[in-house]
């Protein structure tokens, strides 16, 4: 308890959580602060870069095995599964409508690059070496959750927008996609001889970074708290909160059946336990266009985002080293 | 100098769906129109800002569309199948313009 308690005391004073929670005060306070939109994309594009070019270099060092397609196999299990939960969880903690409810819970299934990568940080922090290829399994988890939200409304028998072609594609080929994967692949490719040569461009600057990209995210969470929060009941809220932490346990048990190492098993309950707030709400506001995007942007985004990235993270870490020896 | 009657349509959407929109203008014959960034704005669900958006999501844009006066109809039609069940704006204004033959 005493370790859980000193790793969340560091993980709260730590740079990128200080930076994110300025960015949150910043907008409560209205404050002219902002980063201007292709700084952050820039920023976004960087970090994407470099975390899926050093998970490419690392799997190309520790070499391809079963546990890899175990673990993307077990990544879509989880987004087809983790919405239901979701699902059933609001429809007892809340009063949202069947089509709002299933629209916050195919953002549960799904998952936050950026939660993701502040996990991947505080692992190194600690010490710890993920697998390399949960960058994959973040990768794969993006999409099914959203077909696990439409299934919902389909057999409640409301009407939801085809999965039409262009919707697939997008999904599928979105940026933030493109380039984790895309570098993934160079990373594996070249492996430790392309890492020698960016090293110096994708693992120095890389915490500062993220400390300006929180910044931002903290900005637009704050934001949008400010703007949405009628919409934030209690039951929502709690929601919010609980959810995060119920899909960790599904992480956690995904991590430790496949015998991940503790760095792995935080990662998988991370992915678990974020929701997304990119692929999801786009792919959402195409076919489920009655859902309230004020609703599941507000609780992505400004409720479980912080929460995941506060205290969620090293609660993640905790549980993970005790129960995986690490 | 010499005007010719036409119709300016305005369509405010998200513009998640402008692609689909604009995809849908060229199969109903609009030869051309323009898109425009919206900064923020206000509506039934509240007040909201371009700023800051962490993507598309938020955005809107508007697509501005000149044509004669008889090829408004198809224009609409095609419109509203996009924009129907989605958040948006349709407007439609009397304007002239000096070269006919370019709409």
């Amino acid at each position: 308890m005493e370790g859980t308690l000193a790793l969340a005391a560091d993980n709260l004073t730590s740079p990128i959580i200080l930076f994110f929670v300025l960015g949150v005060a910043a907008a409560f306070a209205r404050s002219d602060l902002s980063i201007p939109e292709a700084i952050a994309k820039g920023l976004s594009i960087y970090l994407l870069f470099a975390i899926g070019f050093k998970g490419g270099a690392s799997v190309a060092a520790h070499g391809v095995d079963a546990t890899l397609v175990l673990s993307l196999i077990a990544g879509i299990i989880l987004s087809f599964v983790l919405p239901l939960i979701a699902f059933g969880l609001l429809r007892v903690m809340s009063r949202l409508s069947v089509t709002d409810a299933a629209a916050v819970a195919g953002h549960y299934g799904s998952i936050s690059i950026v939660t993701f990568v502040a996990a991947t940080s505080v692992a190194e922090s600690a010490g710890l070496s993920p697998e390399g290829y949960m960058v994959a399994v973040a990768a794969v988890m993006e999409a099914p959750a959203i077909l696990s939200a439409l299934w919902i409304i389909a057999r409640s028998g409301q009407q939801a927008g085809a999965m039409e072609e262009g919707l697939v594609r997008e999904i599928l080929l979105n940026g933030s996609i493109v380039l984790l994967v895309g570098s993934f692949l160079i990373g594996g490719i070249t492996g430790d001889e392309g890492m020698q040569m960016i090293a110096p461009f994708i693992e120095e600057p890389f915490q500062g970074v993220l400390c300006l990209f929180l910044l931002d995210m903290g900005l637009v969470a704050g934001r949008g708290l400010r703007e949405a929060r009628s919409v934030l009941t209690a039951g929502l809220f709690a929601f919010g909160v609980v959810m995060p932490l119920v899909g960790s346990l599904f992480g956690l048990g995904a991590g430790l059946a496949l015998g991940l190492s503790p760095g792995g098993v935080l990662l998988f309950m991370t992915l678990a336990a974020s929701a997304s707030y990119i692929a999801v709400p786009a792919a959402m506001r195409v076919a489920l266009p009655e859902a309230n995007p004020s609703v599941y942007l507000t609780l992505s985004l400004g409720v479980t985002f912080p929460f995941n990235l506060t205290l969620g993270i090293p609660i993640y870490l905790a549980l993970s080293q005790a129960l995986t020896g690490g | 100098m010499q005007t010719h009657e036409a119709k300016r349509v305005e369509i405010i959407i998200e513009s998640i769906m402008e692609e689909r929109l604009s995809a849908a203008l060229i199969k109903a014959g609009v030869t051309g129109f323009s898109v425009l960034p919206v900064l923020g704005g206000s509506g039934r669900s509240g007040h909201w800002s371009g700023e800051g958006q962490v993507s598309r999501i938020g955005g809107m844009v508007n697509v501005v569309c000149i044509v004669r006066p008889e090829r408004v109809d198809p224009l609409l039609d095609a419109a509203f199948e996009v924009v129907d069940r989605h958040i948006g704006v349709v407007s439609v204004t009397d304007c002239q313009v000096l070269r006919a033959e370019r709409f």
